[in-house]
């Protein structure tokens, strides 16, 4: 065990932390990967179970072939190249949630191989490499009864549900990415952000990492500064938010440069991440390992997408984030920074679609990011969520432009439309909220305004327009700030001229 | 004696019923008396399925009652391996790990037999999951050989061999992963066919060797076996290693037995050393007999069929070892021991398995395992790539290639229980066909002069050339009744 801590700007003066990612995605097809079972979140135990899923004796799999398409998609997207022939293969291993005691899945022959996925942090960009991306089936889940920690260990008695057990699941593994430095954390979390962005994008999951259909294992390892020589690598399961991700890289960073600073030797082992203290704590060792015994899975026949297919699948592809945010940043005239708050915040989509619906960028971008990210806050729900849509706020946005709101009372449209009083113009209507542009009802204002302020006009006649600005807040304070100040502004100036 | 009905065919049974001349209730009723009157000694059957059976029948019977049409089986009662999954029935496997299983699915293949209105009567007994030659690895005991009960009826499919050979069924179902078909029906003097792999799907019928096991007929008469396998047979999209193309003309070419003109090859791998004289006498007979139909008989030498038996010993039980995985005691079957999952796993595999099913898993687990993969199961895939090539190469010469099914004749009830190398050199002639995926069958040719016990002759056919296994075995088969004047079983004594 090691004594010593060591901080984590300390390590990174001595060690260069290389890290690469394993991430499970449970593909979002309607049935399962080789039965016609229901993949729906959530259901009773066991009630989307069948003789196949459940690997019943005689049993046989036949391949979803949408479970097929999806991957390609996913291995498309991440500049893979697709095999044009290839193979399942059993995966041996007893554990009592999967049925049938081995695991269909891709060993040395996956559908996708060799591409690539550029991240940005910070305005700089980091290609991570892909090694592989292959499909294999889920196993079902394990629920431990009696016992402290709700794992095996002490449990009473396991009950086992196996309506995941089939579902189809995408492994996509990344090449290691060395040369991060002290920003390794934050570009293995950016890393699964995009990822997760266009898996979404693509429509294959819905990459919810809460209820476990986007699950990552952490691979890091760490080696003395300059050494060129890699370190062994720790393998860090159970990592299931993108904060976790950056905070497990984070603590094995530590962890590995306290063992190595006191002489130590990291052991290759699979670790366990605990999310309340965001550290990692042993768990088997690789060096004991099973053998998986692969072999090719003969129930199944080899996979040999044809060319037409695969082309066909690629020109289907959607816009993806990558080449979205170089449109959007080109077009809208962002910055990396810009784009990054947007996009963090959630406010991509509905901005885009605010100036689908007519508002310029800057405008979409100054309401959703602004008066409505801050309600959406208060209110602890995405800005995406708030009950108002693109086309309300590109409507308010329009109102503005054209002086029949200002900011002030646009920000009260917004406060109806939220509050569910209709659309921003019954809105308008039903809170009295125009602007007042009828002149000769705002000269009347005016004239009582120039009465009042004598010296002030005096000061305007002569020349100093500045001054103005003392007659015209008069008349929008008089008109309980439904006047448009800058006509407001022009009518006093033709008067005092 | 059995009575009229168990002696008639399958072909005759269905058109009696469908003519009204006789029910299915009564032909099923003669079977079932005619199981209890034999089938203590035979022990062919591990379930006996009376009440079902007569349920189905009175079913058949209803239809007709009503005007429609029955199918290809109306009312033929058939004996089903215990390894299809079967609805309302147990499917044991022959292993006490699945005592007392009934699969709330049912398999493909008993599915189109029960559309065909044919009638399952029960479940027969077999070698542990199919791994052995005897039926001697049964978890329940041997079956017997209806020739003389001291033999065996040959396995893995015994059972099902002895039961239509006993008259307690006119058709039975097994399954051929090395010859598990066509050995016992040579030995039980019946014909019995292996389809070509993927012909007959394979869906509820419980796995041995995935990428070997064939599910297939078995009948007394070329005919009646060609209508069992053409009803089973065709397309299923539950297995994805079914062929998706039309069953061969089965049925036609076991109605037209004619092999003149046809180029018959004979394996000359398969004969010599550890090949019982009568066995081959009766080979050499067959092959006369064929050039006087006017077949063109030639020797073919397979070279590389030597290495058929290890390299199956290598790929069937490293399948096995992985598809008897399942069987932990955690969702069905039996469940001993107590403690952790690993500890009931383990301790129920070691009270639910029998020995010969232990050393197929050890063997095969020890094949895949990392580091001997490549020298083991990797070559032996390489040398299953070889055989299909013979096969192809003959083929070029020949239209069939024949061979005897097994190098003897039944064997003594425990005469080879205790080794399992002379257990195992059983399927050295019909081992090549499984690995090929080809279609075989085995058909009765006599008896061997040295002990009045059946011998068969193996035919084996291109893949998808099933039809013309039956044009060869129905023309050898008419060619010997009107020698014999009778049916070879009406001279077998063991009942």
């Amino acid at each position: 065990m090691t004594t010593v801590s060591v901080t984590y700007e300390e390590a990174l003066t001595r060690y260069e932390p290389v890290f690469g990612l394993e991430t499970h995605v449970e593909l979002g097809t309607r049935t399962k990967m080789f039965c016609g079972c229901l993949t729906t979140f959530g259901g009773e135990p066991n009630s989307q179970v069948c003789p196949v899923c459940l690997g019943l004796p005689g049993s046989l799999p036949v391949m979803n072939r949408i479970a097929i398409e999806y991957t390609i998609k996913i291995g498309l997207a991440l500049n893979c190249s697709i095999a044009s022939w290839c193979r399942f293969a059993r995966k041996n291993y007893f554990y009592p949630d999967m049925p049938k005691n081995f695991q269909i899945s891709q060993y040395d022959e996956p559908l996708c191989l060799d591409g690539y996925l550029d991240v940005s942090v910070n305005g700089q960009t980091v290609r991570v490499g892909i090694e592989r991306v292959h499909l294999e089936e889920d196993t079902g889940k394990s629920l431990h009864i009696g016992g402290a920690t709700g794992r095996i260990q002490g449990a009473e008695y396991s009950l086992v549900d196996y309506n995941r057990a089939g579902i189809p699941l995408v492994e996509i593994v990344t090449k290691p990415v060395p040369g991060t430095g002290s920003l390794a954390p934050e570009v293995a979390r950016a890393y699964v952000t995009e990822l997760r962005d266009v898996l979404r994008s693509l429509g294959v999951s819905d990459v919810r990492m809460e209820e476990g259909s986007l699950r990552c294992d952490v691979n890091t390892s760490l080696s003395p500064l300059g050494s060129g020589a890699w370190g062994t690598r720790t393998e860090t399961k159970n990592v299931n938010s993108l904060r976790s991700v950056e905070r497990a890289v984070h603590s094995e960073i530590e962890r590995q440069a306290a063992v190595l600073d006191e002489g130590g030797r990291v052991i290759q082992e699979t670790r366990h991440f605990h999310e309340e203290s965001g550290e990692t704590t042993s768990g088997r060792s690789k060096e004991e390992a099973q053998d998986y015994r692969y072999f090719p899975e003969p129930d199944l026949v080899p996979v040999a997408p044809d060319a037409a297919w695969v082309d066909a699948i690629r020109t289907s592809l959607p816009e993806l984030p990558s080449a979205r945010r170089a449109r959007l940043i080109a077009a809208w005239s962002l910055s990396d920074l810009e784009f990054e708050s947007m996009r963090n915040g959630g406010a991509l989509d509905v901005v885009e679609a605010t100036v689908v619906a007519g508002a310029s960028p800057r405008d979409a971008q100054k309401w959703w990011m602004g008066e409505l990210a801050r309600r959406a806050n208060d209110s602890g729900v995405e800005v995406s969520a708030l009950p108002i849509t693109p086309a309300d706020v590109a409507r308010v946005s329009a109102l503005v432009s054209a002086g029949t709101l200002n900011d002030r009372l646009a920000r009260e449209v917004l406060d109806g439309v939220l509050a569910g009083e209709g659309t921003p113009d019954q809105v308008v209507e039903k809170r009295g909220l125009a602007v007042v542009s009828d002149d000769s009802a705002l000269l009347a204002a005016i004239d009582e305004a120039i009465t009042a302020n004598p010296e002030v006009a005096e000061k305007v006649r002569s020349g100093k327009v500045a001054a103005s600005g003392v007659i015209v807040g008069a008349v929008v304070r008089a008109t309980r700030g439904q006047a448009d100040a800058a006509r407001v502004r022009e009518l006093v100036l033709e008067r005092l001229s | 004696m059995a009575s009229e009905l168990t002696r008639k065919t399958a072909t005759e049974l269905a058109a009696a019923v469908s003519g009204g001349e006789v029910s299915a209730a009564e032909v099923t009723q003669a079977h079932l008396d005619r199981i209890a009157e034999v089938d203590g000694r035979v022990k062919a059957f591990l379930h006996v399925s009376a009440d079902n059976a007569l349920a189905a029948a009175r079913a058949v019977d209803d239809k007709r009652a009503r005007g429609e049409e029955l199918g290809p089986l109306a009312g033929v009662p058939v004996a089903v391996k215990d390894l299809f999954a079967t609805v309302g029935m147990p499917t044991t496997c022959g292993s006490k790990i699945l005592q007392g299983w009934v699969p709330p699915y049912e398999s493909t293949v008993t599915a189109r037999l029960r559309q065909a209105d044919g009638v399952i009567i029960g479940k027969t007994n077999m070698d542990e999951f199919a791994m052995g030659s005897s039926t001697e690895n049964s978890g329940y005991g041997p079956s017997r050989n209806p020739w003389d009960l001291a033999k065996v009826p040959g396995g893995s499919s015994g059972g099902s061999a002895a039961a239509v050979a006993a008259h307690l069924a006119a058709l039975s179902l097994g399954t051929d992963t090395g010859g598990s078909i066509r050995q016992p029906a040579a030995v039980c003097g019946v014909v019995g066919t292996k389809p070509t792999y993927g012909g007959s799907s394979r869906y509820g019928v419980v796995a041995f060797a995935s990428s070997l096991d064939t599910p297939g007929p078995f009948g007394r008469t070329v005919l009646d076996t060609a209508l069992l396998h053409q009803v089973m047979s065709g397309h299923d999209p539950m297995d994805a290693t079914s062929i998706d193309a039309p069953v061969p003309p089965v049925v036609e070419a076991a109605r037209h037995g004619d092999v003149a003109g046809m180029r018959i090859g004979i394996v000359s791998e398969f004969a010599g050393d550890g090949y019982q004289p009568g066995v081959m006498s009766r080979f050499a007979e067959a092959v006369e007999l064929l050039e006087a139909l006017g077949a063109k008989v030639t020797e073919v030498s397979c070279p590389h069929f030597t290495y058929a038996l290890p390299a199956y010993y290598l790929i069937a039980p490293s399948e096995a070892s992985s598809n008897l995985a399942r069987f932990d005691g955690m969702r069905y079957g039996l469940r001993s021991g107590s403690g952790s999952a690993e500890e009931v796993m383990a301790v129920t595999r070691a009270a639910g398995f029998g020995p010969e099913v232990k050393r197929r898993i050890m063997l095969g687990a020890y094949a895949l395992s990392s580091g001997y993969y490549d020298a083991y199961y990797g070559k032996a895939q390489q040398v299953r790539t070889l055989i299909i090539r013979d096969f192809e190469a003959a083929f070029e010469q020949v239209d069939v290639l024949i061979s005897p099914p097994t190098p003897t004749t039944a064997f003594d009830i425990g005469e080879r229980a205790d080794d399992p190398m002379a257990m195992y050199l059983a399927d050295l002639c019909t081992i090549p066909s499984n690995l090929a995926g080809n279609a075989a069958l085995s058909v009765p040719i006599g008896l061997a002069p040295e002990n009045g016990l059946p011998v068969g002759l193996h035919v084996m056919a291109p893949p998808l050339a099933d039809d013309r296994l039956y044009r060869v075995a129905a023309a050898v088969e008419a060619a010997y009744q009107s020698r014999w004047g009778h049916p070879l079983l009406d001279e077998a004594k063991g009942l």
